[in-house]
């Protein structure tokens, strides 16, 4: 019987170190006094008190946070809607066709987008800087979150909606009471991987961006010819170990409440 | 439904945060009369001497990046930016020259130009440098560890085809360098537009295909540092990276010559400032600035005054700064216009799928 | 007449979205792949799409493409089931998809350093007692982090459609004196379907663009279309070309599509 309980720990104990693996390597040469990811030299904590005199890195990093945040939650918003767009659609035909046009920014490369969104914003006469590049990202967002959110709304039991019509409730009722409690799951996933494609996105973001305004990746992408410097690294390791202080806090207050309730 | 309005509310407060944080952090700097942007290479000038460019010209000093010179020629012929300074490839400035993208340079606001080594000025693709100046220039050989090597040197381009070195060749990942290196070997010009030639190199370099341990960018600097390969055909730069880190590692350029390249400081048609971008050019050609830039970016400058500043171990070796006769080996690219590109690109991705057969 | 649940507010962004981020780039691609690189109007990019060079590439495409979906499904169900299983699964969930935050360059870098001839993975090899091995540069290095960086869009699908299955039908399959492995093939698989068919659709189709880890990871020993799109678009600045190969990417996931999108029969609601 223990065995049985082991085994998938180990399991799961496997995965975690491999995801975090990399992670734990680049943090690793951030403690290097050394200026390369090669050799390790001694113990030392010069890039942390580089990255902190660097304004123009932090600038960077903050204008990162800000665009994924508010193009993830404008991208689910209208990931959300889509869904239940092509869910409410009537005919397959239609909504295949919708679907396959859905997914033509999953499969694109982000070159391809990049530079026909470039274009289409110089038609459109739009400034390139912190709209456009949220523009953009809110683009190439929504659908994995169509994605994500449309099982979910395939999982939900016809029933209950004709059910709560029965009741007299009304479409916006329906919608806020019954169709959206359902598939909150798939929201909150949709949530997330849009804030991964907003942090990954290199080539569409350089293709969109100007006047000043940058992301981490374009600044990261741009300094391979020289090497990218550790700095960086010292970068990731704050916002990775930030990242997990608040999801711990997170967690355990969000536990504690349950707690209190029963 | 509550839960959800929570959440969201809670991200856009985050995301209201962060961008107050970002006015604070701007708000920060001393307030300047004029602003000048510059559109560069990452970590590709010393951050002090913005610092320093600031302060003594009272100009707020806006950085931006790129990864490679056809994005950045996207960017400015796309319009929409407002970029003062920016620094292409050699072939770069070739192509922008022809689409005019580039403002004509006002030599008599330049008067630091009496520094720069007349043998780096009036070059093919800008004669009387009308519109560029150089900014770092270097070479094109091979990088090697003669640690993991049994005595090979590489005084000749033959030398990279010794069977002893079977799938441990590095080889940029690049079209002209690479057929490049088969042109050279049989003594044609870099920049042949002629078939048969440029099939006779590619029968030569399939022969050398064996030794290739894979196609790589930038990244190789890491994987000769870290003793991953004994052989890199690479770019000078990044021989300097390796070599300042390993000290085994020294780089050679072969006799029958080699490509020389420069990354050129240029006035785009975009600027809306151009006196303050001459200034800046200018002071990048001061010798004491070029001397400081050269030793954080550890490429050639082509500053001869700015030599004298700098650490002569650096400026006599001859691996960084190949004497004369070298020197009258090499040659510089020239635009081969968007067919030939086009071609020698076919060429070189059948090449790669050739050596991907053969491994 | 049941159709006003679908409102304006329903159609109107999500339409807007498609018309202006989706079809009129398509458009663009289209029109691009019919101009030569004299920018004249000609069908060379197509008959050039079908010599070997390109056919090779298409299918080397497909089969990593392949091998790379199907071992982040096997990583991933099993996985995605211990989560659920978990007491703490919301904070396991988070913490799969928080090193997909982390700038992918940076983590390839890491990789190259992990893999290398003196890296730590050869180290445990050497622990092992077996010589250091060229993990670099092979097919086996470029699955491998392919299938790393893929892994939590696979995790998530499969986890929310797990999440959601009844227990009951486990339970009642087990009573019925099912094994456990029959219990899965025939009640739990079937039922998480869907969530795997979007996850298959979330990483199939991107391996097939995959670029940057070819060169980084695999050396370039291996080519996908997505780095020939990428050549063309900015080494050779032939957009024609890379628009022609762009369109057939476009036309090979819609046929992926029609294969993996759940056959429901439609919107509900309706009445019969």
């Amino acid at each position: 019987m223990a065995n049985k309980r082991f085994i998938p720990k180990l399991y799961l104990l496997f995965v975690f170190a491999l995801l975090y693996a990399p992670i734990v390597y680049l943090i690793f040469y951030s403690f290097n006094s050394g200026d390369t990811m090669a050799a390790f030299e001694s113990f030392s904590l010069t890039h942390y008190g580089e990255l902190f005199a660097d304004q123009r890195l932090l600038i960077i990093v903050l204008q990162t946070i800000a665009i994924a945040l508010f193009s993830a939650l404008c991208a689910t918003a209208l990931g959300v809607l889509g869904a239940l767009f092509i869910y409410f659609l009537k005919r397959p035909a239609m909504r295949q066709m919708i679907l396959s046009l859905n997914n033509v920014l999953i499969v694109s490369p982000d070159v391809v987008i990049g530079a026909s969104f470039l274009l289409l914003f110089s038609m459109l006469g739009v400034k390139l800087g912190f709209a456009s590049v949220l523009f953009a990202h809110i683009a190439f967002s929504v659908p994995i979150v169509v994605i994500l959110v449309l099982p979910k709304l395939y999982e939900m039991s016809p029933s209950l909606i004709d059910a709560a019509r029965d009741l007299g409730a009304s479409e916006r009722e329906v919608l806020t009471r019954v169709v959206i409690p359902s598939i909150q799951p798939g929201i909150f996933a949709g949530f997330f991987m849009a804030l991964t494609y907003s942090l990954d996105d290199f080539a569409v973001t350089f293709f969109v961006t100007g006047n000043g305004f940058s992301t981490l990746s374009v600044e990261i992408y741009s300094m391979a010819r020289t090497g990218v410097s550790l700095t960086i690294n010292a970068l990731s390791a704050l916002l990775v170990a930030v990242t997990i202080v608040l999801l711990l806090i997170y967690y355990w207050l969000k536990e504690r409440t349950k707690g209190a309730n029963v | 439904m509550k839960r959800l309005w929570l959440a969201s509310s809670l991200i856009f407060i985050l995301g209201l945060l962060s961008l107050v944080g970002i006015r604070l952090l701007e708000a920060s700097g001393a307030p300047a009369s004029d602003t000048l942007v510059i559109y560069n290479w990452g970590d590709y000038i010393d951050p002090e001497l913005l610092k320093q460019f600031e302060r003594e010209y009272d100009t707020k000093v806006i950085y931006e990046t790129f990864d490679t010179n056809e994005g950045m020629l996207a960017k400015i012929e796309q319009g929409g930016t407002t970029y003062d300074v920016a620094v292409p490839s050699e072939y770069m400035v070739e192509v922008m020259k022809e689409k005019e993208l580039l403002l004509p340079l006002d030599h008599t606001k330049l008067p630091m130009l009496q520094h720069i080594d007349p043998y780096f000025l009036d070059l093919p693709f800008d004669r009387h440098n009308t519109y560029s100046l150089p900014y770092f220039w270097g070479t094109v050989g091979v990088a090697y560890n003669p640690k993991l090597l049994e005595g090979q040197t590489f005084e000749s381009w033959d030398d990279l085809w010794d069977p002893s070195l079977k799938g441990r060749v590095i080889v940029v990942d690049s079209a002209r360098e690479v057929l490049g290196v088969g042109l050279n070997k049989l003594g044609y010009s870099l920049n042949s537009k002629d078939e048969r030639e440029i099939q006779q190199a590619m029968l030569e370099l399939e022969a050398f295909s064996p030794n290739v341990k894979a196609f790589i960018g930038d990244e190789v600097t890491q994987l000769m540092i870290n003793e991953e390969a004994a052989v890199a055909l690479t770019w000078s730069g990044q021989a300097a990276d390796m070599m300042d880190v390993n000290d085994d590692i020294t780089f050679a350029i072969p006799k029958e010559g080699s490509n020389i390249w420069f990354d050129n400081v240029v006035i785009p048609k975009t600027s809306r400032n151009v006196e303050g971008a001459h200034a800046f050019i200018d002071f990048l050609n001061r010798p004491d600035v070029a001397a400081k830039n050269a030793t954080y970016v550890g490429y050639a400058t082509a500053n001869k005054d700015a030599l004298a500043l700098m650490d002569e171990e650096i400026t006599s070796d001859e691996r960084y700064y190949p004497p004369v006769d070298i020197r009258e080996q090499l040659e510089v690219y020239e635009n081969l216009g968007l067919k030939w590109v086009g071609r020698y690109n076919e060429y070189f991705l059948q090449y790669k799928m050739y050596t991907q057969r053969i491994n | 007449m049941k159709r006003q649940s679908t409102n304006v507010l329903l159609i109107v962004p999500y339409s807007v979205w498609l018309i202006g981020f989706v079809i009129l780039p398509i458009g663009l691609i289209a029109y691009y792949s019919f101009i030569g690189i004299d920018q004249q109007w000609t069908l060379d990019n197509f008959a050039t799409f079908f010599t070997s060079t390109y056919f090779t590439l298409t299918l080397h495409s497909f089969w990593y493409a392949f091998l790379i979906t199907t071992f982040t499904l096997l990583f991933a169900y099993p996985t995605a089931y211990l989560i659920t299983k978990s007491k703490h699964k919301q904070l396991l969930l988070l913490l799969i998809i928080l090193p997909s935050w982390i700038n992918l360059l940076l983590k390839t870098y890491a990789f190259i350093g992990m893999m290398g001839l003196h890296g730590p993975m050869n180290a445990l090899i050497q622990a092992f007692g077996f010589p250091s091995q060229q993990i670099l540069f092979t097919d086996f290095s470029f699955i491998f982090v392919s299938v790393y960086i893929f892994i939590p869009f696979m995790i998530l699908p499969i986890f929310n459609a797990l999440d959601e299955l009844d227990r009951s039908y486990v339970d009642a399959a087990r009573d019925l004196g099912a094994t456990r492995w029959t219990t899965f093939r025939k009640v739990i698989f079937p039922l998480t379907i869907d969530g795997v068919k979007a996850g298959i659709q979330v990483v199939f189709i991107p391996a097939l663009s995959l670029f940057m880890i070819t060169r980084l990871i695999a050396g370039n020993k291996v080519i996908t279309l997505g780095t020939a799109i990428e050549q063309q678009f900015l080494v050779t600045q032939n957009w024609g070309m890379g628009s022609t190969i762009a369109l057939f990417l476009l036309i090979f996931m819609v046929i992926i599509m029609i294969f993996t999108t759940p056959r429901h029969k439609g919107g509900v609601t309706r009445g019969k």
